[in-house]
């Protein structure tokens, strides 16, 4: 596709099918345009956001403090499977580990969602029938997004028929970093769409955009496409999710509520394996972006060695002794 | 809003630190008692008397100096420069073996939050003496003449502000440069300066080589008037070093000054916003803004100004003032009602000279000596609060248009201790870094500080360096900077 500088000339139906928000509703109207736009917006110097993770890293996060985050880190937790290997068979545990994470301690909440390949969509829906628990599904040709976009979308219908009702897709990097900004965007409007009523997140694969300034843009471009979530990785990537990328992230979803009133939610992935990561994120979501995110509605952890740590340390904290990796399930 | 996330308390022990009911001298290796009146050291976040501290008498400084002086002529001036390195890396993994002593020591004297003095103060006092160990035996080499000698005995007077990191300041490059020390902490903050008398013992230092006096102006001006004393070293305000610099005047003793400071902190529209947030509030709430170097001065690009206030009031919202010993604590105490009352006096004077005094909403513990961080906005070069040093949690905002504006305006002052400039733009730092009249310029950073890097002052901030190669040349005969 391509995109011409004078906006004018552009015609009335091949402009963005969904506007972005206000007051930012002009800004797609050329590939120059958004260009100047995204290139506008405050750079981040990595020195800087890396000292202050570092400083946030060192908050003593303990007692009953550490009882309410350890809940509230089960409580958003994505319990996810992504492997060619996946069977039904490990979705069914998944999602029962999803309802039970603890079968000993019915104090335990549940997880945000599970989170599986499009085509497994349908069996972790049927095991979690009658719960709260989300199913997400990636889907636009994850992880790498290179497909056509007619292929990309009848992943997501494909997914959402059955029975996802959250999709985590990936944006085109290859675009991206070439400066297609407008077909980045428009691709995603495109998936928002097929989506219908499931929610979107949208994967930026920072580790693939290298640069604390990139995943700013990036998280700009996705926020003003319409996506719910801004997600970090796809965890096939190295490196995904860190803490300053983190940090970059909640300060666009802080300043985008700011400037427009929506609130869109952030979910790292990969890599996130300890509780004392997990603490460390929420006290990021905690000083960054405010107690506003601090809710599976607004911030999730994909993750799926995270949770048997949880576990562990919540069982620490209950009978004061560490127990062993036994004591908690195997997918 | 109040947060669901309420850190839950997690104070460091006292356990760890033992204070005597009262404390002397440390003189020619020894404790002993002073023979000036006993002064009370105080808790600052509490009001808690810690302890009782005899000060040192003209007699006892005396003492203190002829102990120096027989130790410089005999052992510490003649010894192989080599041992002489040899003490100072032991001093400084000793620092670093009781830290947490020293860390927690410090917070209870001073006020200051944990979290600083674990990680900021007492890793760099001990990096310090690392430093200056490497170049004790290398003075030959330091490009400052062909044959450098020591001065001799040098009488040091710090402040309250870092206690053991302006000890490690003074002592460590007198003794690399192979001088003896008198040296007097300040009245409200002796003990971590008396536990660093017990390093000293600890590492087997001749006696005498560093020698401890506690006691407040008397003993300082004991300390410096002295007639034995070859080298003055003073940090502190600008009006007692002017009163030192007169004592010191046409005499043969060298003098070096670190004074106040009235810093510029520049952001340019350009600059990344969120880090330079985090560098405001790191260079004005920093130590409760008990720093010489703190950006007391935000110098804002108009048209950026709104935008930058409002993201700085909405970070100073979670900053967490209280309990020093709490590892969560991001503002500690103001160290002494003394300097309490002077920053209400500046502050209240902003209000009545018309700038917009803004704090956020925190609860302020009862008892001890508290001020919330506060911001003023609509300040003009010409009040009060844009030119003197309130040496408190106190910003001043002001703004500028141009590049040549924010220069003229940063050089305003009648200091000139360190500066900072926040763009993204290589050029303009190195363009506006050189035109600043201030010892330190800090790039898209501040208040870092690092003990191979000078430190000084322009103006009425003071003369002389310390640290890095430059700092060494003070403390040195011969001595080309």
């Amino acid at each position: 596709m391509t995109h011409v500088l004078d906006p004018d000339a552009l015609s009335a139906d091949a402009r963005a099918a969904t506007p972005p928000v206000d007051p930012y509703s002009d800004v797609t109207r050329s590939d120059a345009a958004f260009r100047a736009f995204l290139h506008g917006l405050p750079g981040v110097d990595q020195v800087g956001a890396e000292s202050r993770v570092a400083v946030l890293g060192t908050r003593s996060i303990k007692t009953t403090a550490k009882a309410w985050a350890i809940d509230t880190a089960i409580s958003m937790v994505d319990l996810t499977t992504l492997e060619g290997a996946d069977t039904p068979g490990k979705v069914r545990s998944l999602a029962a580990k999803a309802k039970h994470p603890d079968p000993g301690d019915a104090t335990v909440p549940h997880v945000a969602a599970v989170c599986v390949y499009g085509d497994l969509a349908g069996i972790a829906k049927e095991a979690l029938a009658g719960t709260d628990i989300h199913i997400a599904a990636v889907a636009t040709a994850f992880p790498s997004g290179r497909a056509s976009r007619e292929v990309k979308i009848a992943d997501v219908r494909d997914a959402v028929s059955n029975g996802a009702d959250e999709i985590d897709m990936v944006i085109d990097r290859g675009a991206f970093l070439a400066g297609r900004y407008l077909d980045v965007y428009e691709e995603i409007v495109a998936v928002k769409e097929a989506c219908g009523e499931a929610h979107l997140k949208v994967i930026l694969e920072t580790g693939e955009l290298v640069t604390l300034d990139n995943v700013r843009r990036a998280s700009w471009l996705a926020m003003l496409a319409g996506g719910d979530f801004i997600k970090t990785s796809t965890g096939k990537i190295q490196p995904a999710a860190t803490l300053p990328v983190c940090l970059v992230m909640l300060e666009a979803v802080r300043d985008f509520r700011a400037a427009t009133g929506k609130q869109v939610g952030v979910k790292p992935a990969g890599g996130i394996r300890t509780t004392k990561d997990a603490m460390k994120h929420l006290v990021l979501v905690n000083e960054t972006a405010g107690p506003d995110w601090l809710t599976p509605d607004w911030f999730r952890l994909g993750a799926s060695s995270l949770l048997n740590d949880l576990l562990l340390q919540r069982q620490k904290l209950r009978t004061g002794h560490y127990s062993g990796p036994d004591y908690v399930t195997v997918d | 809003m109040t947060s669901p996330f309420q850190y839950a308390p997690a104070p460091e022990s006292r356990s760890i630190v033992d204070i005597a009911p009262s404390y002397g001298l440390f003189i020619d290796g020894e404790f002993v008692d002073g023979t000036g009146e006993a002064f009370k050291s105080v808790n600052p976040a509490t009001e808690e008397v810690l302890t009782e501290v005899s000060a040192g008498s003209a007699a006892d400084v005396d003492r203190a100096v002829a102990a120096a002086r027989r130790t410089f002529t005999r052992t510490w001036g003649p010894m192989r420069p080599a041992d002489r390195g040899k003490y100072l890396f032991r001093i400084a993994r000793l620092l670093q073996e009781r830290a947490r002593e020293f860390a927690v020591l410090e917070s209870l004297d001073n006020g200051k939050p944990i979290r600083e003095s674990r990680d900021v103060d007492i890793p760099l006092a001990a990096a310090h003496f690392f430093y200056h160990a490497g170049w004790a035996d290398k003075l030959d080499h330091a490009g400052l003449g062909p044959n450098p000698r020591p001065l001799g005995v040098a009488g040091q007077v710090i402040p309250w502000n870092f206690p053991l990191l302006m000890l490690a300041w003074k002592v460590a490059p007198a003794l690399a440069t192979g001088n003896t020390v008198v040296l007097k902490p300040a009245e409200t903050t002796p003990l971590s300066a008396l536990l660093f008398a017990e390093i000293c013992q600890q590492a087997d230092l001749p006696p005498g080589v560093v020698n401890i006096v506690p006691g407040a102006g008397d003993t300082g001006r004991a300390v410096v008037e002295h007639g034995d004393v070859d080298k003055v070293a003073f940090t502190g305000s600008t009006e007692v070093g002017k009163q030192i610099a007169r004592a010191v005047a046409g005499t043969r003793k060298k003098l070096t000054l670190e004074l106040g400071g009235k810093a510029a902190n520049i952001v340019f529209d350009d600059a990344p916003i969120d880090q330079a947030v985090e560098g405001i509030v790191q260079g004005i709430f920093f130590n409760q803004g008990h720093v010489c170097c703190a950006g007391s001065r935000l110098l804002v690009q108009e048209n950026i100004h709104d935008e930058v206030i409002a993201s700085l009031q909405r970070r100073i919202g979670t900053l967490r003032v209280g309990d020093p010993l709490d590892k969560n604590t991001d503002i500690g105490a103001i160290n002494s009602a003394d300097q309490l009352a002077r920053i209400r006096e500046l502050s209240d004077y902003g209000v009545a000279e018309g700038a917009q005094r803004w704090q956020p909403a925190c609860d302020l513990p009862e008892r001890g000596f508290w001020f919330p961080p506060t911001v003023f906005t609509d300040v003009s070069p010409a009040h009060r609060i844009a030119r003197e040093e309130v040496f408190g949690p106190v910003l001043s905002v002001l703004t500028f248009r141009t590049p040549d504006e924010a220069v003229a305006k940063a050089n305003n002052t009648t200091y000139g201790l360190s500066a900072g400039i926040w763009t993204e733009k290589g050029s303009r730092i190195l363009k506006i870094a050189n035109q600043l009249r201030a010892g330190v310029v800090w790039a898209n950073t501040f208040n870092k500080f690092d003990p191979t890097s000078p430190f000084g002052g322009y103006k009425q901030s003071g003369y002389g360096r310390e640290g890095g190669r430059h700092g060494l040349a003070a403390y040195l005969k011969g001595a080309e900077k």
